[in-house]
């Protein structure tokens, strides 16, 4: 009787030893989840989820603290994903947070930027060029699109133009199959 | 032939309807007006023009540069005058323009001063270099630069060359017509692909179905100082695609996912040789080919076409006839459809095939895929293309990847023998430009995840920066104060116990007075830069000035005085 109990008194020590080593040895830095939740999403920084940043967002998604259809660049195929991710049903778009948008990159129309370096401040991934008084350009391979460079600049010289379509960037379509009318 | 062939798994034997343009001597297409040259003809970046608007050139001018490893260089292929350097239509099914140099002829076809290379003299990087720089691409139908292919690499040895000679695909005779007349510079451009690549086994592989071709090379390699099989291959769709012609050839496969250098072979169209040797013994760059025009035309035939040629004065040569209901670039099994005929003939372009109702009924309704497998049992790929097809149509790319999508050559016998007449080929092609924009979006988006992680990064570090500044700045300024404070307290002990002790509006106080002797000292350096070498007359002049000055100051200072006395 009482070695039995020794018995599974020392089986559960050493049990709980190395769960307990383990437990410190492969901590995972970091939360996992919101990693592949931030992979999903298109990386716009454009803050349209209510978030400074997409990272922030995962990290919200991920403890619970916001929805998932919030990300309007992301679209409905990003919703999807993410359902898929999270194992819940996906949703439409939340409208409050804004519509997708085609493909576009931020132009500075340079007849008019006076060199306030406003919209560099604003860029989250220093897209723009330029310094004080000089006059801005926007490094259209770097541009996400995110339009937070409009609202601070003072004499409204960026506009947004979409992405054309062109050859480096053509895609075949969906063959498109025809279907017998019936009667 | 005593060599031992092989039979590549699949494939289907189509009528190859070669005698309807084999039959009529090469022609020289006349030189057109205008020529419109694309800079994008060949896989890779596209080249970077080097000529402006207005300038003249002459035949055989470079006009674009090879940009980076992966590029060829452009040129003119008459002289004239560049009258623009814009977007005009291509040969791409999208119908989309791409940047172009056009080119209005003075038809004089002037040359620009070219010699031979001596390439046995010459270090091989430089040969590679020059070859780059002379437009040279792949004239089989991929364009990809030859310079690159013609590169062993250090470590992976070639030793054996293959020159591609199948041409499978029905219709086209190009590169049949080109060895029956041309053979003997076909293979003095093997001799130096083989001079480059350091092979020891050299094998010419034609299809049996182009006798005369066969005949003419056989007599050519007789007369070449170093061994060259010529081997008749059994006509067998796609029996000239490079893996499949590598397989009936040496028995060995490519394995998926690699090159076929990879495996100690590289592999060249004839007309590639042509032009390398056109290029190395007469120093011309690549910028005429031999074009197949066939089809529903009144004389099918080949001519030796100027790159930037419009297609549809090809067409008009050839012979147009009413009932036309399309045109493709390539053959019927590969080639894709042309939105419009203004598109100029490219480096790629091998066949002009115009395509009545009576020679290519239009395909009957797809019906859906019965999973019968014809497909799979011809796929010269060991792919299972109704597999593919589902994936595809479904839009799940990934189980297309395993599937191994990108081995497919989209050669076309799935769509050939499918009862279902399902365009198979055109799913495929769907889903590879699915699966590379994705790609694409991917790597935009990691770029845009760093960048803001950087900017992130930075922001804290300049805070961090700015508040060490700032408080490396007060500690200074502590320290002078406290330093200029004992010093004013020794100053203060030596005439006796005269003064207090000294406080922080004194430290300030002297802070200020020694501001204000810098500030003073500083204005006393700036002394006026052009009172050297003065005139006595200047001089002079300086000095009543000066005069009048101290005048006007004593007598602003005069009213001060006046008031303060009373």
């Amino acid at each position: 009787m009482l070695t039995a109990i020794l018995v599974m008194v020392a089986i559960a020590v050493v049990i709980g030893l190395v769960l307990g080593w383990s437990a410190i040895r492969f901590k995972v830095e970091g939360n996992p989840l919101a990693e592949k939740i931030d992979a999903i999403l298109p990386q716009t920084q454009c803050g349209q989820c209510g978030f400074p940043g997409c990272r922030p967002y995962a990290e919200a998604i991920a403890k619970g603290e916001a929805d998932i259809n919030q990300c309007p660049p992301g679209g409905e195929e990003g919703v999807k994903k993410l359902a898929d991710l999270l194992g819940i049903e996906p949703k439409s778009l939340d409208e409050a947070h804004g519509t997708p948008k085609p493909k576009s990159v931020a132009f500075i129309d340079e007849q008019t930027c006076i060199g306030c370096t406003l919209c560099i401040q604003a860029c989250p991934v220093d897209a723009i060029s330029g310094a004080a008084k000089q006059m801005h350009t926007i490094i259209a391979s770097e541009c996400t699109g995110c339009e937070l460079c409009l609202p601070p600049c003072p004499v409204d010289c960026i506009s947004m133009v979409p992405i054309a379509e062109d050859l480096p960037h053509w895609k075949w379509k969906h063959p498109v199959v025809m279907l017998k009318r019936v009667a | 032939m005593s060599r031992e062939l092989f039979k590549f798994k699949g494939g289907v034997h189509p009528p190859g309807h070669k005698s309807e343009s084999n039959t009529r001597p090469i022609h020289a297409a006349p030189l057109p007006k205008k020529l419109v040259i694309p800079l994008r003809q060949h896989i890779g970046n596209p080249a970077k023009p080097v000529v402006d608007v207005g300038d003249r050139v002459l035949k055989g001018q470079m006009i674009a540069a090879a940009d980076g490893t992966i590029s060829t260089a452009v040129h003119a292929s008459s002289s004239g005058t560049v009258t623009a350097i814009d977007l005009q239509p291509v040969p791409h099914t999208s119908g989309l323009p791409d940047l172009c140099i056009t080119i209005e002829t003075d038809g004089r076809d002037e040359w620009i001063a070219h010699t031979p290379l001596d390439y046995r003299a010459m270090a091989p990087t430089a040969l590679r270099m020059q070859l780059r720089d002379m437009g040279l691409a792949g004239l089989g139908g991929a364009a990809f630069p030859s310079a690159v292919k013609l590169d062993p690499g250090a470590t992976r040895p070639c030793p054996t060359l293959i020159i591609n000679g199948g041409e499978c695909e029905p219709w086209i005779t190009c590169d049949d017509l080109l060895m029956r007349t041309h053979a003997d510079e076909i293979l003095q451009g093997v001799a130096i692909m083989r001079h480059l690549l350091g092979s020891t086994e050299i094998l010419i592989g034609i299809e049996d179905n182009k006798p005369e071709a066969l005949a003419a090379m056989q007599a050519a390699a007789t007369k070449m100082d170093f061994a060259v099989e010529v081997v008749a291959v059994p006509a067998h769709y796609p029996g000239g695609g490079a893996k499949q012609l590598i397989e009936t050839l040496t028995g060995k496969q490519v394995p998926s996912g690699k090159l076929s250098t990879d495996i100690g072979i590289q592999v060249f169209n004839v007309g590639t040789a042509h032009a390398l040797a056109r290029a190395v013994h007469h120093g011309e760059p690549l910028i005429s080919r031999l074009v197949t025009v066939t089809g529903h035309v009144l004389r099918p035939q080949n001519f030796e076409v100027l790159i930037g040629t419009p297609m549809h004065t090809l067409i008009t040569l050839a012979g147009d006839r009413d009932g036309t209901t399309g045109v493709l670039m390539g053959g019927p099994m590969m080639g894709v459809p042309m939105p419009n005929l203004d598109v100029p003939v490219v480096k790629a372009t091998n066949c002009i095939l115009v395509k009545s109702n009576e020679l290519f009924p239009p395909l009957p309704k797809a019906l859906p895929c019965i999973r019968c497998t014809r497909c799979a049992d011809a796929c010269p790929a060991v792919l299972q293309p109704q597999e593919l097809f589902r994936f595809a149509k479904a839009g799940d790319f990934g189980r297309a990847q395993e599937y191994k999508l990108f081995d497919c050559i989209e050669c076309g016998c799935c769509s050939y023998v499918c009862p279902s007449h399902i365009p198979l080929v055109d799913y495929y092609r769907y889903a590879k430009s699915e699966i590379w924009a994705h790609e694409k979006g991917k790597r935009a988006s990691d770029l845009a995840r760093e960048r803001h992680e950087f900017r992130l990064f930075r922001l804290e570090r300049e805070k961090k920066e700015k508040a060490e500044k700032l408080a490396a700045k007060a500690q200074a300024t502590r320290a002078q104060a406290a330093q200029d404070q004992t010093r004013r307290a020794e100053l203060a002990a030596e005439p006796a116990a005269e003064g207090t002790a000294p406080s922080d509006a004194d430290a300030k106080k002297a802070l200020i007075a020694a501001a204000l002797a810098r500030a003073q000292a500083k204005k006393a350096e700036i002394a006026p830069k052009n009172t050297d070498n003065l005139s006595p007359g200047t001089q002079h002049e300086i000095e009543e000035i000066e005069a009048r000055r101290a005048k006007i100051r004593a007598l602003a200072r005069q009213p001060l005085e006046t008031e303060e006395k009373p």
